[in-house]
């Protein structure tokens, strides 16, 4: 249908941060060249690390299936290009913390040489909507917008919800990034087709494009687009971080809020990433899998920044090379946005399914300071958008009283970092609800291993005990048997004597 | 025959009555709150508290005589739990995590003797005669009682390793 302004709604609280996207905004997303090494993590996804079925030494082609999904919740990944798997091996993960975690480094061959599908266009609209999620499932897909949940199970949702809407999140509400703007305005016709695919899949019949005011020109492809499409509506949402946050931006759209602690299927909406239904096109029309994807490349710190076609696995310092490198010595590389995005460990790092964003920040840019005293403004509760009380909760994660914060609603906290934004006392508040979460999910994962441990022991006394009964009876029975034999020899012999 | 059946009748039912009166007068009065600490704890009867098994420990932590941060496999959640129950003020804050440890067999070294998971109080260790035994390091308590059969001394206690899912932020520093 096009561009539409139906009513929105309000949501309380947010910020308003500079956004930085001029530098990137409008940018042609370019290729990225091939790296010497590319090194795929098994666990690019929320849930179980896939399990590789190739090994050391192997040659793989492009598209080829490296590693398969285990379990309900989880991905498989693919080769990005052709070349030899060099090893299997431990690598830092893209993470704060550069812990390693099993990778696959591939040494590409230079011949991007895919593998031969038996891949055959269907019309998509003909498949079974299972069919869909299978494919996507297989492909790899999960959400781009940078959670990296496994999309084909939130394409299976029809199933345990009844849904009316599909929402696409086009928000884009990190400062900086542009990488989803600068995708709709190239490949507008593409994600339109994938938004139909996944209206299908989903068994909806109204799927709504929401795009912040901020990206005018991607508003208009989109519109121009989708406009012969009456079902799919382009929506411009208020410039205001996070609107980029799922629930948040259903409540934009519809008014409806999410329970706490609910999906917003709930309410029968399902929210996909914009990145997400461009993948799932790819996949659905020519069976390719997930094994690239646009990355914005940006921060004070770099020379060129810009929005890069990237493999998967490609190493962070290439595509610094790509943006010609640094101005200055970062004071800070960030995977994803400014705002939710976590600091990296080094350069040696690869780019993950999720990583949209690239930033190398300078001093000026963190402007880290140190935190003084609460003095009570109210500020972080002001624009906390899930209206909590920031100031309450950290002063008890602080004192380590997790569940009086939890009483506080720490499990309603999105840690979109606005109280931190806000604070003038420059108080590092979400960071604060971060190790609490951490330490809470740790606690219970301790409590878990506790009662497994008893019912471990349990069934251990149970066995032992069964056994020696077994033992005991065995012992009575042979016994017995002893003793007839014994009663019986008596008894021949006596008859023996007898008869003698 | 006759009088043999009533002696021995009359025999039973009085010293049945006799038991029954006396089990009721000189019942020993288990603490219910015993109970309860023992149900808390985690009923691997693995000793590393020193006490033989989780009832004496129990005994000992409602006479005070035990300190709550005793059970190693309890960790710092269950002193948490302990404290609250028991009413004790303990700063855990202050006290050092004993870091939490598992068994794991140098499979070189292991001769397949059975010896370790015929003690292990979790069936953490599987193997069989002859065969390389190895540790599930998801069951695994780290209570040490394989580690001190092993006649060849192939089991290591080490650190469980931090892996990306339990990896979480540290706590700010003091900010005021």
């Amino acid at each position: 249908m096009g561009l539409s302004d139906i009513k929105l709604f309000k949501i309380r609280g947010g910020v308003h941060p500079f956004e930085n996207k001029q530098a990137t905004a409008g940018s042609k997303i370019i290729s990225v060249p091939l790296a010497d090494r590319l090194y795929i993590p098994l666990q690019q996804h929320i849930g179980a690390p896939a399990e590789p079925i190739i090994k050391r030494g192997d040659k793989v082609l492009k598209g080829q299936l490296l590693a398969n999904s285990q379990g309900a919740i989880s991905a498989p990944v693919h080769a990005p290009t052709s070349g030899r798997v060099i090893a299997i091996k431990k690598y830092p993960a893209p993470h704060p913390s550069g812990l390693p975690v099993r990778t696959i480094i591939i040494e590409p061959d230079g011949e991007q040489r895919w593998i031969d599908s038996s891949f055959s266009y269907h019309d998509p609209f003909s498949l079974d909507p299972d069919e869909i999620s299978a494919r996507v499932a297989a492909a790899g897909i999960v959400g781009m917008g940078g959670a990296t949940f496994p999309s084909a199970v939130k394409l299976n949702l029809r199933k345990r919800f009844k849904l009316n809407q599909l929402v696409i999140n086009a928000a884009e509400c990190e400062p900086y990034l542009t990488c989803d703007d600068q995708l709709m305005r190239e490949h507008a016709d593409e994600i339109v087709e994938g938004i139909r695919i996944m209206m299908h899949a989903l068994q909806v019949k109204k799927a709504t494009v929401a795009i912040e005011a901020n990206k005018p020109e991607a508003i208009k492809t989109m519109a121009a687009a989708c406009a012969d499409i009456p079902e799919i509506t382009v929506v411009k949402v208020p410039v205001q971080y996070p609107m980029g946050s799922e629930k948040h931006l259903v409540q934009t759209l519809t008014g409806k809020e999410t329970p706490a602690r609910a999906l917003t299927a709930d309410i029968g909406i399902v929210v996909h990433n914009v990145a997400t239904a461009h993948a799932v096109q790819q996949c659905i029309r020519y069976g390719l899998p997930l094994i690239d994807r646009v990355v914005t490349v940006s921060g004070g710190a770099v020379k060129k920044p810009g929005n890069f076609l990237t493999p998967i696995g490609t190493p962070v310092s290439l595509l610094f090379d790509m943006a010609d490198g640094f101005i200055s010595e970062p004071a800070r590389i960030i995977g994803g946005g400014p705002m939710m995005g976590q600091p990296l460990p080094g350069t040696q790092v690869p780019i993950v399914k999720g990583s949209g964003g690239l930033l190398a920040l300078t001093k000026d840019e963190i402007a880290e300071k140190q935190a003084m005293p609460c003095i009570r403004c109210g500020g972080c509760v002001t624009v906390c958008p899930c209206g909590l009380l920031p100031l309450e909760m950290a002063i008890r994660a602080r004192n380590n009283q997790l569940d009086a914060a939890v009483d506080f609603g720490l499990m309603d906290c999105i840690a979109c970092g606005s109280c931190s934004y806000v604070c003038p006392s420059h108080i590092p508040l979400v960071q604060y609800f971060n190790f609490a979460k951490g330490a809470l999910t740790e606690k219970q994962r301790a409590k878990h291993k506790q009662e497994e441990t008893r019912r471990l022991a349990e069934s251990r006394n149970i066995r032992m005990e069964a056994q020696a009964k077994a033992k005991r009876e065995a012992m009575v029975k042979r016994k017995a048997e002893m003793a007839a034999k014994k009663a019986q020899q008596a008894k021949e012999k006596n008859h023996k004597e007898a008869s003698a | 025959m006759l009088s043999a059946i009533f002696i021995l009748t009359f025999l039973g039912l009085t010293l049945g009555l006799l038991l029954g009166v006396a089990s009721s007068y000189f019942a020993v009065e288990s603490d219910p709150l015993e109970l309860e600490i023992e149900a808390m704890l985690p009923g691997s009867q693995c000793g590393q508290c020193g006490y033989p098994g989780c009832t004496p420990a129990a005994t000992a932590l409602v006479k005070g005589e035990a300190d709550i941060t005793l059970c190693p496999p309890g960790g710092r959640s269950l002193a948490e739990e302990l404290a609250e129950r028991l009413g004790v003020s303990v700063d855990l804050s202050n006290m050092e995590d004993k870091e939490p440890v598992i068994a794991r067999i140098r499979e070189e070294l292991c001769i397949g003797c059975t010896k370790c998971f015929k003690r292990c109080p979790t069936d953490a260790i599987v193997g069989g005669p002859k065969q390389i035994h190895a540790v599930i390091s998801d069951a695994c308590t780290g209570c040490e009682k394989c580690f001190e059969v092993c006649p060849t001394e192939c089991i290591d206690m080490r650190p469980i390793p931090k892996t990306l899912k339990d990896w979480y932020w540290p706590k700010p520093a003091f900010a005021a």
